[in-house]
């Protein structure tokens, strides 16, 4: 067989171990940890009889197998359970959630991934002149103040102080498009200042390694521009460390979304595990925490995998 | 020793201040932690430098006492990170075989979810107080000490040195201890203090998100949370948290980076 397919083949299936083994983790997490659910949910004054009951309810007096079968037999044909607060179905709670965050994460990185891919470049055109002075102080001030702050200090400018755009941002049905786009430009700007830099300084760093090469200084003495030599020499080799960069910085995002979701009250996957998060909601918090899991070891996945077929000695072995 | 440059000069200065003012709080701050002392939200002045908070406690008191707590919280957290981390890590390095292997797999597993959601995950099921937080921020940080620990001892467990302790018949304990553990402290020391401010971050996203330190404890984080309504009428009160924490985040930085600079000239690399 062709050593790229064994390669990939090999990348997906530690990927699906991964993805079972973080399951495993979650539901370890939530209920062989000395913390109770039964007792999370009713609080410190829950009379023994109510909490027996409770356990009874939940099924708590399985063994813990049991359970994790249970639960994993769900999740595998799509049943994530029901709410314990509200009795709601999960999966069709988390449905249109996850279709928000995907949104928001979407225009932030269609809007980042560009951005740092031109203002790496440019970094690297004007190395250690004033371009890239600017580019790197700006981007490490932005990485240094944790988002949510990022968030309200956006607030503070762009909605309260010069009346840009609304602070919070609302999304419902039937919303054309103009609207949601203003309505989630806020939250997208501080995702987009959250991750663009480090993919910036992650691909100046991996262009530069690449300029270093001597094909790059035959193509210097041959006398092309130095833009052209980035652009046509340089950027095409860098392409593998990139796009890894670029999926990693995603994987990043999707953790950004959970803070900036609250922030900005968007009716998101990020938002819905906070708040049964601190209702002790236990099978809301384990399925989305297991879709942020997933999504989260995909995007790296796919980034190791873009890497491989992105590398011409492994596409074209001897 | 060489001169200090400037850059280092004030991270350390900065630093400092931040970590006196944690420590001397009680006797710094102009009013108590939860002591109303005016209207909410009244501006800067004479009497409250900070003006006052969403139920009028002054936020000067407020920041200091926050400080203490998230400082606090955060050392602890990256004191727990290390010691397991690195004695992990170092154990790792020297024992090599299943050791390693099972060591190395279980923190890649760990290092497969974000910590943030491991962390909520955990927080949904555990009593959420102080010594809760420090245990479960310092375990998921250590992750990344171990890994770090253990690529830095590897490389010094292949030393001369350290063969001919072995040889010499020394117990384990001795090896990572007086011979591993001394030249493998430079780059620990310049990813402490990386590691204490991803926890000042980590505690404060903790805290705004109302799961981390709980009202009416202060803390950094729980005062952007208390202050947010603020925001649309224009106070800026949840802003100042904004500057201290980056402002403390800029100088440890500075202060890191001299640290690896000067171990970096002294052993020609930074060892992983």
């Amino acid at each position: 067989m062709h050593p790229v397919v064994t390669l990939v083949a090999r990348r997906v299936a530690l990927g699906l171990i991964l993805l079972w083994a973080a399951s495993v983790l979650i539901f370890v997490g939530t209920t062989i940890l000395p913390g109770d659910v039964a007792q999370a949910i009713l609080g410190q004054s829950a009379t023994p009889v109510s909490l027996a009951n409770l356990r009874e309810e939940l099924g708590l007096n399985e063994p813990a197998l049991t359970r994790y079968l249970d639960w994993m037999g769900g999740v595998l044909r799509g049943d994530l359970g029901t709410a314990l607060t509200n009795g709601e179905d999960i999966a069709t709670a988390m449905g249109r959630r996850l279709g928000n965050t995907l949104l928001l994460a979407g225009v932030a990185a269609a809007i980042a991934v560009p951005l740092a891919l031109l203002l790496g470049i440019v970094a690297v055109r004007f190395r250690n002149r004033w371009p890239d002075r600017a580019i790197s102080t700006v981007t490490l001030a932005a990485i240094s103040v944790p988002e949510f702050l990022l968030g309200y200090l956006v607030i503070y400018v762009l909605a309260v102080q010069w009346r840009v755009f609304p602070s919070l941002a609302a999304v419902y049905d039937g919303m054309g498009w103009a609207e949601t786009l203003n309505a989630i430009a806020l939250p997208v700007i501080v995702l987009v200042l959250a991750v663009l830099g480090h993919m910036m300084r992650m691909t100046r760093a991996a262009i530069l390694n690449v300029m270093q090469a001597p094909y790059i200084e035959t193509a210097e003495l041959k006398g092309l521009r130095p833009i052209a030599v980035i652009a046509r020499h340089a950027f095409p080799n860098a392409v593998a460390p990139v796009v890894n960069v670029v999926t990693i910085n995603l994987a990043f995002l999707v953790v950004g979304v959970v803070v900036v979701e609250v922030v900005f009250v968007y009716p998101g996957m990020g938002q819905y595990l906070v708040d049964h998060v601190s209702k002790r909601d236990v099978p809301v918090v384990q399925a989305s925490g297991l879709v942020f899991a997933a999504v989260y070891i995909g995007l790296n996945l796919v980034a190791d995998v873009v890497s491989i077929l992105a590398n011409p000695r492994l596409r074209h072995p001897r | 020793m060489r001169r200090m440059p400037p850059s280092a000069l004030v991270g350390l200065v900065l630093t400092g201040t931040y970590f006196a003012a944690a420590l001397l709080a009680p006797w710094i701050a102009p009013y108590g932690m939860a002591e109303i002392v005016g209207d909410s939200w009244e501006p800067w002045s004479a009497t409250s430098w900070l003006g006052t908070d969403s139920i009028g406690r002054d936020l000067l008191s407020r920041m200091i006492w926050g400080g203490q707590t998230t400082i606090l919280v955060a050392a602890a957290a990256t004191a727990l990170s290390f010691t397991l981390g690195s004695i992990l890590g170092f154990t790792a390095a020297v024992q090599g075989g299943w050791v390693d292997q099972a060591l190395s797999r279980g923190v890649d597993l760990m290092m497969a979810i974000p910590s943030l959601i491991t962390a909520l995950v955990v927080l949904s099921v555990m009593p959420v107080t102080i010594p809760v937080l420090i245990v479960v921020m310092g375990v998921l940080d250590a992750t990344r000490v171990f890994r770090l620990s253990r690529a830095v001892a590897a490389d010094i467990a292949a030393m001369d040195y350290v063969e001919a302790a072995r040889l010499r018949g020394e117990r384990q304990g001795w090896i990572v201890f007086r011979e591993i553990l001394p030249n493998a402290l430079s780059p620990l020391v310049a990813e402490l203090g990386l590691r204490f401010i991803f926890a000042v971050l980590f505690i404060s996203t903790l805290s705004f998100l109302g799961l981390g330190v709980q009202p009416p404890l202060a803390d950094w984080g729980g005062i952007v949370k208390e202050n947010r309504e603020g925001i649309v009428y224009g106070i800026p009160a949840a802003l100042v948290p904004a500057v201290a924490i980056a402002t403390l985040a800029i100088s440890v930085n500075l202060v890191a980076d001299w640290v690896l600079n000067r171990t970096a000239s002294l052993k020609g690399g930074r060892g992983a």
